[in-house]
């Protein structure tokens, strides 16, 4: 029967674990969401730990919560994926496959859940004791399951080239180096020293600044192609027109 | 024929899974006072070794260092934790606040962790019980660590992220990257040492060192893991995560205060736990050195002198990192994750092949057949694995070498022929390529002409 450290670990961390879980479905930024799972994760780990099984347990918080999901997080961090996503399936019936799985998953865990609850509760004490909780499970893993994990884990090294050759994008030809830009420079004829560096230094050293040619005029060489797409560019009059009146600035400063 | 029985029974296959350290006299109370010691001992190493570095990189430098606040300057980082603690606490518009300051707390608390599974002396009497000065062990204590390390990196992430910039953005990124790819060498790097003393767990493994250090059968993995800890701890040479040049300070940009005295904080005591990890998986954990421990049989071997023994080597470590800082600049991103993806992971994998074999032929898997060599039985799998890991490996050097040449060869400069300038009766300017030969009496007076029109 569970003792009473067991049971308190159990409802606080168990309570906890379920609270992080809703979160995965509730919260509203991507990453909340993914820390939800990390740290539902992480508990499971110590539930493994606490019924006798440590390197299961640490394998999991390892595994799962250390790199899989800081991948995803990565993931999330770098494109920024929102709410504003469209929720279009893309693979068609994947709702009714997944409430499908789902639904077996339950079946699965009542079934054993329920076969327990019957023969009483199983424990490891005699294992870990003799031979060792890391070779009993190693025995397991290289003797018994050992064409499972093989599998298992040929099937992961084929679906990472996969995913390789996917993302994998042909180069037409040599990368240009810095070499080979100066040479082209020369070649062409313009621009000999480069394109000239944005920003009006007295003022502002931006890279969305332009830069201002003898007569004043804001050359558009300076700035980035991407920023000009995107309009957002910095016109020069804003800074003529704060030169105009500094007292203005000075008030604005101190009130930030 | 007795002797080959007896060979093969000495050597028995014993799991050694689970951890010699004997936790049956210690009550809970006495674990959370050994909890508290832990964390005293880091806190007051943590305060002496931002001092130290600070005194050793100033005599690097040819300067005295900090020597004002209190006796050789020791009160220094009081000091300046007390400034740090009564700056300004800011927090960014456009952070997230609560991740913003949920990740110090948690990368700090993270960071005292792993401590816990480092046996810092053998069992000594504490409060009238018998207890060893270690805080718990597990069969898995050193997976734990590496596993806490992993988890610890989100502390990083999420602080960059949370900062709502873009520079911490980077920072965090770089840092994660950097962690997980260097824990993929520690970790096989630690692998050899697991094969080898046949144990996950540390007191088990300093128990296996009785006889011999690790680090000098496995002096390989000694130094894949030297150089990945550095890593590891986003310390120069490999601070890319902080880059101040780059990225004005990395994940920690926005932060101030105590929350970024948390993260000080916990870099150097993570600084303390892969050094104390390094003592205990390769130096013999608190085990007196070779000469000494000979002394009185074992005297210095017993007791409270673990605990000696083991900040010594930890404080050697520490030394190590400080001169390091002092002597090396940092490394370009791309360099880094090169080398450590290109030649530190096939390395180690490499070498714990090797060590796997040997383990398998000297635990007699591989055949149990024995020679007599030098009047000591040595088992003939054992020795014929040896025999062609020194042949790969002097293969493997050869064709290092052969292509150094070869490379050597290619960066060679072609050195041209001497031209006589003056050959068509007055002077012509070098081809490029060409060489002007030059007599000692012609440079002279080319000087002197120089120096006129100068």
């Amino acid at each position: 029967m569970t003792g009473t450290a067991e049971a308190v670990t159990f409802w606080i961390l168990g309570s906890l674990s379920v609270l992080s879980a809703l979160g995965l479905l509730f919260a509203r930024k991507a990453v909340h969401a993914a820390l939800g799972v990390a740290f539902t994760m992480a508990i499971l780990g110590i539930f493994y730990i606490g019924q006798g099984a440590p390197f299961l347990g640490v394998v999991q918080m390892f595994v799962y919560s250390g790199a899989v999901m800081m991948l995803f997080l990565f993931v999330v961090m770098l494109i920024g994926v929102d709410s504003s996503d469209s929720l279009v399936e893309t693979l068609k019936g994947q709702r009714w496959l997944t409430l499908l799985l789902s639904l077996g998953l339950g079946a699965l865990l009542i079934g054993m859940i329920g076969r327990i609850t019957v023969t009483g509760t199983p424990n490891l004490n005699a294992i870990n004791a003799s031979p060792g909780n890391i070779s009993a499970m190693a025995e397991v893993i290289f003797g018994k399951y050992v064409w499972v994990f093989e599998i298992t884990s040929a099937l992961l090294i084929t679906a990472a080239l996969g995913a390789m050759v996917l993302a994998h994008r042909e180069r037409m030809g040599e990368k240009p180096n810095q070499r080979e830009w100066a040479r082209r420079r020369f070649q062409r004829g313009e621009f000999v020293s480069g394109l000239p560096a944005p920003g009006v230094y007295a003022r502002h050293n931006a890279v969305d600044t332009p830069a201002l040619l003898p007569d004043g005029t804001p050359t558009e060489l300076s700035v980035s192609r991407t920023l000009q797409a995107r309009d957002q560019v910095a016109r020069p009059g804003l800074f003529s027109a704060a030169e105009h009146d500094p007292h203005q600035e000075i008030e604005e400063g101190s009130a930030r | 024929m007795t002797v080959l029985t007896a060979l093969a029974a000495a050597e028995p296959y014993v799991p050694r899974d689970n951890p010699i350290a004997d936790f049956s006299d210690t009550p809970w109370w006495l674990s959370l006072v050994k909890a508290l010691l832990i964390f005293v001992y880091l806190l007051l190493s943590t305060l002496l070794v931002i001092w130290f570095e600070r005194r050793v990189i100033g005599r690097m430098q040819q300067r005295p260092g900090p020597n004002r606040t209190g006796p050789f300057g020791l009160l220094q980082t009081l000091a300046d934790g007390v400034k740090l603690a009564l700056k300004e606490d800011l927090t960014p518009k456009n952070a997230d606040k609560v991740v913003f300051i949920l990740a110090p707390a948690f990368f700090g608390a993270m960071a005292f962790v792993s401590f816990g599974i480092i046996p810092l002396g053998p069992e000594v009497s504490l409060f009238g019980h018998r207890t060893p000065l270690q805080l718990t062990d597990v069969p898995v204590s050193v997976l734990l660590m590496l596993a806490v390390a992993g988890v610890g990196a989100y502390g990083v992430v999420l602080a960059g992220w949370s900062s709502g910039s873009t520079y911490p953005l980077l920072g965090g990124l770089r840092s994660s990257a950097q962690i997980v790819s260097y824990e993929i060498a520690m970790g096989l790097s630690l692998v050899a040492v697991f094969l080898y003393s046949g144990s996950m767990s540390t007191s088990q493994i300093v128990a296996n060192q009785r006889d011999i250090w690790h680090i000098i059968p496995l002096v390989v993995s000694f130094v894949i893991y030297v150089i990945t800890m550095v890593g590891e701890t986003n310390r120069l040479p490999f601070d890319l995560a902080e880059g101040e040049g780059e990225l004005t300070g990395g994940f920690h940009t926005e932060y101030s205060s105590l929350k970024f005295a948390m993260f000080f904080l916990a870099e150097y005591v993570n600084m303390f736990t892969v050094a104390a990890l390094a003592t205990t998986v390769f130096l013999g954990g608190w085990q007196a050195p070779p000469g000494i421990a000979a002394i009185n049989d074992g005297m210095f071997n017993e007791g409270w002198w673990g605990l000696l023994w083991f900040t010594i080597k930890l404080w050697m470590f520490m030394f190590f990192f400080v001169w390091l800082r002092g002597a090396l600049p940092r490394t370009r991103y791309d360099q880094f994750m090169h080398f450590g993806w290109k030649f530190l992971i096939p390395v180690t994998i490499v070498w714990v092949v090797a060590i796997a074999f040997l383990q398998a032929a000297n635990n007699g898997f591989l055949g149990d057949r024995a020679v007599n060599i030098f009047g000591a039985e040595r088992r003939l799998a054992s020795l014929i694995v040896i025999g062609v890991l020194a042949l790969l490996v002097l293969a493997a050097t050869w064709i290092w070498e052969g292509r150094q040449v070869k490379r050597a060869e290619a960066r060679a400069v072609v050195v041209p022929p001497e031209i006589d300038p003056f050959a068509g009766g007055y002077p012509v300017p070098p081809l490029p390529g060409q060489r002007l030969r030059e007599s000692a009496g012609e440079s002279q007076a080319d000087s002197s002409k120089a120096v006129i029109h100068g």
